[in-house]
């Protein structure tokens, strides 16, 4: 009897132990509050089925409140969190500071799209995952541009943009010929700004990082951009960020809207917009000077330093960036729905081929050179940004100037001498020039 | 004659009270009605106002996707938490400065009221490496310390004004009559600073409520309050806005039912000691 209950009693200790070991690995995964996260979230059954030994608690927060977040623990070593979603603009300036561990479980990486593989490794390591990319692109109305008697090409160029723009508003039946970004902001109008700014030719810096927006280059593209915002843009449009203008598009209020290439699914979702079955799509237009003004963004996945759970977390980024989750992704939601602009293989998929707006986020992101971002040769990594931390605080201010130069308070002349005058403070300060 | 004008004064103040009232209330409102359109008609411009396909389903969403309880559970703890801390401590530093004031007393209430005045990003270092050594970040602990200290500086002085108003000869007496400090203060300066305390608590428990810099810096997920959990459907690239509305519902429901309860007891607070 006393060998049975000894027998009970170890089996019971064994099956405990074993339950505390398989649910040993808990991977706390900070990530952002867009469409293909959440439905990650919906399918992670797929890998804790394999690996029934991690667990996944997801902390999903908006993207600036993310970003301070996440800067503030991975900087101060917190270890809140195993697994980061970062963008384009951490990873080179997080992955030098040793800040990131590199991946060495990524499905196929040679299969990634090298524009994305490219700005997301520092000294030939991968640091972070893409989960999904993106770039910009012009979305129109092609009831519209019939309308005015225009045809759009394929790869438009400004002039045209500036064309067709005017010809399309009507402003008595609250119709705007295009709809461009306004809000201040580094990842608002300056991301739009910079990126229009490397099609004419425009840097943020020379090779001596002497800021350059008393160069012609910049003064041409403000200039554009203004003119073109008064002639045939909606009215506020100082405050219009995406949100703001993806609503108006989808109000049948913009003729053109240049934006991100994610926006391609909800302008044609017919449960969201009410111009879902008369939108094109075409390649952010040029000036000519053989670059185009779309950017290069990608949200990725990547491991701070501090984590005690490598391991898991390797395997967990390898799963959510692998082939076999766009796989289960088209089988479960459609290949609408899989996360797009990371994979050549996608892009070779005759399935996903079919998808109206695919061919065009792929070129577009194609087009994009994070590492020659404008004509002229520049000291920094990045197309609508420069990988420098000072960044984001001095495209802040810049984008405030600007935005208020949209809003008519100051000319282009003198917003572009202000932004001169404050980037080269903040430039000299952080001893970037001696 | 004179009962015509005050009449008409009465309708116009009272048209005007209301006009206020509804243009303070119109953003909750339209958070409310937006929380029951469907993320198209959200965006819709011009916007519909009361005729439009009522729909419950982004609450659905909302709560399949979150641990709404967790979220709420955690706010109520750390609003009440972080009061009731503060408030065993403000009573008797209160009572301290207003019946027994020092020669620095006004200099320090002062001072203390200049911390309110630091930006608090200012403390996030610190404070973070603190909480990272003794293991409180994510922690319910942490986060009510956190809070306490914030609002005690508003506890104090709001107590501090309204225990000014009670005569210090009914503290007399009761001291004549044998109690101790501390049956002082429990059975005579608290039972007749009640309404006070009644509303520096509730004030108290709406700001702890609605703090969001500290609990979305110091919490990540077990001690994360309703703030985060609105956070989680804000989104930059993406028209989530009926969905954020019905989250926004969800998380100021509690309190907003708080304040309509205890308004009168809000007001009677605030207004203490205002007319003499």
């Amino acid at each position: 009897m006393k060998r049975v209950y000894t027998g009970v009693l170890g089996a019971m200790m064994l099956a405990a132990l074993a339950s505390t070991a398989l649910a040993e690995t808990k991977l706390t995964i900070a990530t952002v509050n867009n469409g293909d996260m959440i439905r990650m979230q919906g399918l992670t059954e797929d890998f804790t089925k394999d690996n029934p030994d991690i667990t996944l608690e997801w902390v999903t927060l908006e993207e600036n409140v993310l970003r301070e977040k996440v800067t503030t623990d991975i900087a101060a070593k917190g270890g809140q969190f195993d697994v980061l979603t970062i963008g384009t603009y951490e990873v080179p300036i997080w992955g030098k500071k040793g800040w990131l561990v590199p991946l060495t479980g990524v499905d196929d990486p040679a299969d990634l799209l090298p524009a994305m593989s490219g700005g997301l490794s520092v000294d030939g390591k991968l640091m972070a995952a893409p989960f999904y990319g993106e770039s910009s692109m012009v979305m129109y109305r092609t009831d519209l541009i019939e309308k005015a008697g225009l045809k759009m090409p394929d790869a438009p160029t400004w002039e045209f943009i500036g064309q067709a723009a005017r010809a399309m508003t009507d402003k008595a039946a609250e119709t705007y010929g295009v709809c461009l970004r306004g809000k201040a902001g580094w990842g608002e109008n300056m991301a739009f700004l910079t990126a229009m700014s490397n099609s004419f030719g425009a840097r943020w810096f020379d090779e001596n990082w002497k800021p350059q927006f008393d160069q012609p280059e910049w003064k041409a593209t403000l200039d554009f951009y203004l003119s073109l915002m008064a002639d045939a843009g909606p009215p506020g449009a100082s405050s219009n960020g995406f949100n703001e203008n993806l609503a108006l598009f989808n109000s049948g209020k913009c003729g053109m809207w240049i934006d991100a290439t994610v926006a391609a699914s909800f302008v044609t979702n017919p449960k969201d917009s009410k111009v879902a079955d008369k939108v094109g799509f075409a390649l952010a237009p040029d000036n000519g000077l053989g670059k185009r003004g779309n950017w290069l963004w990608a949200w990725s996945l990547a491991i701070p330093a501090g984590t005690q759970k490598n391991d898991a977390a390797q395997k967990f980024i390898g799963w959510a960036t692998s082939k076999r989750y766009t796989e289960l992704v088209a089988s479960k939601e459609g290949w609408a729905n899989v996360p797009p602009g990371t994979r050549t293989s996608l892009y070779a998929n005759p399935e996903y081929a079919k998808v109206p707006f695919a061919k065009m986020t792929l070129d577009s992101i194609n087009s994009a050179d994070p590492s020659n971002p404008t004509v002229k040769p520049v000291p920094y990594v990045g197309v609508q940004f420069v990988a420098i931390p000072e960044f984001a605080g001095i495209a802040t201010t810049t984008g405030q100037i600007f935005s208020a130069a949209l809003a008519g308070e100051k000319t282009a002349d003198a917003a572009l001498a202000e932004a001169q005058d404050a980037v080269t403070r903040e430039m000299t300060k952080a001893g970037y020039i001696k | 004659m004179a009962r015509a004008v005050s009449k008409r004064r009465k309708l116009i103040v009272t048209v005007l009270a209301w006009s206020i009232g509804l243009l303070i209330f119109f953003p909750i409102l339209w958070t409310i009605l937006t929380s029951f359109k469907s993320e198209g008609e959200a965006i819709e411009l011009p916007p519909k106002f009361l005729f439009f396909a009522w729909t419950t389903e982004n609450y659905a969403v909302v709560q399949e996707r979150s641990n709404y309880l967790l979220f709420a559970m955690n706010s109520i703890l750390l609003a009440l938490g972080s009061t009731l801390f503060a408030l065993v401590i403000a009573i008797p530093s209160a009572w301290a400065m207003a019946f027994a004031p020092g020669k620095r007393t006004k200099d320090l209430l002062m001072w203390m009221l200049s911390t309110k005045m630091m930006p608090p990003v200012g403390a996030l270092i610190p404070l973070y490496l603190i909480f990272r050594d003794f293991g409180l970040l994510d922690t319910r602990g942490g986060i009510i310390t956190v809070l306490m200290l914030l609002n005690l500086p508003i506890i104090i002085w709001m107590l501090y004004t309204y225990f000014k108003e009670i005569p210090g000869e009914i503290l007399e007496a009761s001291r004549m009559d044998g109690a101790s400090l501390g049956k002082e203060l429990l059975y005579v300066l608290t039972p007749m600073a009640i309404p006070g305390i009644a509303s520096t608590l509730l004030l108290n428990i709406i700001l702890a409520w609605n703090e969001a810099f500290w609990t979305l810096a110091l919490t990540t997920k077990d001690a994360a309050p309703l703030t985060q959990f609105i956070a989680s459907y804000s989104s930059p690239e993406g028209l989530f806005w009926a969905k954020l509305s019905a989250a926004s519902t969800m998380a100021i429901a509690p309190i907003l039912v708080l304040g309509w309860f205890a308004q009168k007891q809000l007001v009677r607070g605030l207004t203490f000691g205002a007319v003499k």
